[in-house]
């Protein structure tokens, strides 16, 4: 009661002190919220487990067959590892007009897989099997004239109709915007491959 | 004093349905696209309660998801049921929201004053296909795996700060479990809440304004000397009337479908989402849900990934901008001139074959097509202010024709 008489007898209001008053818990309620969202945000994150993971994985040649086709997971990503026989090999020299990208200028594979074949080894291709679109998984279709009269072989994306050719490398025209990743990798030895980490 | 007043002295709810019901005086002359308003509530009340029965037995994690479903709709009594009323209660909502947006186009429901009214059902919109695309990758078949992919990665298109958007969403660097959990509780909690405090936004807003009318005319521009519109009517009983005969023949459409066709041969339910999610192999052929197809086959058409999800964007949200780009002295179609005319049946049409275009496989004489019907689509948007304005309209009633 004292303070509300002592209040209602100060006929004058300090405008300006109302006003500091005002903005500065204004402010520490703002610094507040940003305060409560961190924790909130963080937590959307991918945490440990996801990153876990990412521990690269060990893959055996010796069942693939010229030709083949295998999928390992790495990172929850399926990695494609296929066995390009002498033929699709030789035509992956010969320049293709229709490809965007054929010199893998857009940085889309490790330093050693920037070449015509765009892998370690001409024969044995390394990819991450996802559309560089939307990410969809594309179909590996080797067969020629299988998806149009043009088609040399490679990999069709069913979802928005993006093209490959067997190294990975996008055509023009297509919704898919680079060549197909190449994951880092190495060979442990002739017959083991590791996909997820480059040679130490 | 009667329990009535007793209760309204102390918490006015007969006050609050009087003023709301009784005493809001609609147009006279709304004719049959005005159902759509309410059953568009209908349809978010059947979704709800169905809704609420499905969590009961749904387990959202990648290893329970898709038996849990399958197990509610083998073993549990009439859980076939529910299942399928939540399913075709998605796409019905959409038919129902997608009739009430043309509705609004015809008639130049979105003039002023009505901008914000029209504002908030855009938004609606947008947050009935975030809903309904969380609710889709629950069941974690194929095709919701696919989908929450794709969709994801349209956000990973944006330059710099998409990849990082990406993962807080997602909450992995790929699709996974936490992605499931986390969509369940969007859908679930956080989407509904929002489109519940919209929906009483919309009808804040609608009862602020009035109802428009299929002459557009401003119906409080012409009162009698009790202040009450001469062409309005009380809603209730009226409308309410009217809205049940509506809300009967929706009914009588909703469950035949659900009875006979629950999947519409795919349309309301792809055949592949009843294969469980595998991460290694995508579906021959990926679809969109119908209702989001127009904006997917805006996406596929155009061959640069970054500015083929700015345009999907823009598809939606091009709608907001209406009431700024719709120059025209007069609202309803009945008195907009021949040109206003042409390019409404111009979206109409494009929109409709951007449907059919987003549904089926993705071969170059489609992509052509889409190409050229998302150039009509736009070209509605950005041709209006030009056409609205130097059209031949002709001038309406005073008051509403019946």
């Amino acid at each position: 009661m004292l303070i509300l008489r002592m209040a209602m007898g100060n006929e004058s209001v300090d405008l300006k002190k109302r006003a500091f008053l005002t903005r500065t818990s204004q402010a520490l309620g703002a610094i507040a919220v940003c305060g409560a969202a961190i924790p909130l945000v963080q937590y959307l994150k991918p945490g440990r487990e996801a990153a876990m993971s990412s521990l690269p994985v060990e893959f055996d040649l010796s069942g693939l067959k010229p030709g083949d086709q295998r999928t390992v997971l790495w990172r929850g990503k399926p990695i494609w590892v296929i066995r390009r026989t002498m033929e699709q090999v030789t035509a992956l020299n010969k320049i293709n007009p229709n490809l965007s990208d054929p010199n893998s200028q857009i940085e889309q594979q490790p330093e050693y897989a920037k070449n015509p074949y765009r892998s370690l080894r001409p024969d044995i291709l390394v990819l991450v099997g996802l559309c560089t679109h939307l990410g969809c998984a594309p179909t590996f279709r080797p067969e020629p004239k299988a998806i149009d009269e043009d088609w040399d072989g490679g990999f069709f994306c069913s979802c928005h109709g993006s093209k490959f050719d067997l190294a990975g490398r996008v055509y023009k025209g297509v919704p898919a915007p680079t060549n197909l990743e190449v994951p880092p990798y190495y060979f442990k030895n002739d017959q083991l491959l590791v996909i997820g980490a480059h040679e130490a | 004093m009667s329990f009535n007043q007793w209760i309204n002295s102390r918490l006015p709810i007969s006050d609050f349905f009087d003023q709301h019901l009784r005493q809001y005086y609609a147009p006279k002359n709304l004719n049959f696209w005005y159902f759509f308003g309410s059953l568009a509530i209908l349809c978010l009340s059947i979704q709800i309660i169905s809704g609420i029965w499905l969590l009961m037995y749904y387990e959202p994690t990648a290893k329970t998801a898709f038996d849990s479903i399958e197990f509610m709709m083998r073993e549990v009594p009439y859980g076939w049921l529910l299942r399928y009323v939540h399913a075709v209660g998605a796409s019905s909502f959409f038919v129902i929201l997608y009739f009430h947006l043309y509705r609004a186009l015809m008639y130049g429901s979105y003039q002023r004053p009505r901008e914000l009214l029209w504002l908030s059902g855009v938004l609606l919109l947008i947050l009935a296909m975030a809903e309904a695309y969380t609710g889709y990758v629950l069941p974690w078949g194929q095709m919701s795996y696919w989908a929450a992919k794709v969709i994801m990665n349209i956000f990973g298109a944006i330059p710099f700060i998409g990849e990082p958007i990406m993962h807080l969403i997602q909450g992995d660097y790929v699709v996974s479990e936490v992605t499931l959990q986390r969509f369940f509780a969007f859908h679930v909690v956080a989407f509904p809440m929002i489109l519940l405090a919209m929906v009483f936004l919309h009808l804040v807003a609608l009862h602020t304004v009035g109802s428009n009318n299929p002459d557009g005319i401003e119906i409080k521009d012409n009162k009698g000397a009790d202040g009450i519109p001469k062409d309005g009517v009380p809603f209730h009983p009226y409308f309410t009337i009217k809205d049940l005969v509506a809300a009967a023949a929706f009914l009588i459409i909703f469950f035949t479908i659900v009875f006979y066709n629950p999947t519409m041969d795919g349309l309301f339910l792809e055949k592949e989402n009843f294969i469980p999610a595998n991460p290694l192999v995508t579906p021959p052929e990926i679809k969109p849900s119908w209702y989001l197809a127009p904006y997917y086959a805006i996406l596929r058409a155009v061959p640069n990934q970054l500015l083929g999800a700015l345009a999907m964007i823009s598809a939606i949200i091009s709608f907001a901008f209406l009431p700024w780009l719709d120059r025209s002295p007069v609202r309803s179609m009945r008195y907009k001139g021949v040109r206003s005319r042409v390019s409404l049946a111009l979206l109409v049409i494009s929109f409709l074959s951007l449907m059919a275009l987003g549904l089926l496989p993705p071969s170059p004489v489609y992509i052509i097509l889409a190409r050229i019907s998302a150039v009509i689509f736009f070209g509605y948007f950005i041709s209006l202010p030009y056409i609205s304005r130097n059209d031949r309209h002709s001038s309406p009633p005073d008051r509403v024709r019946m």
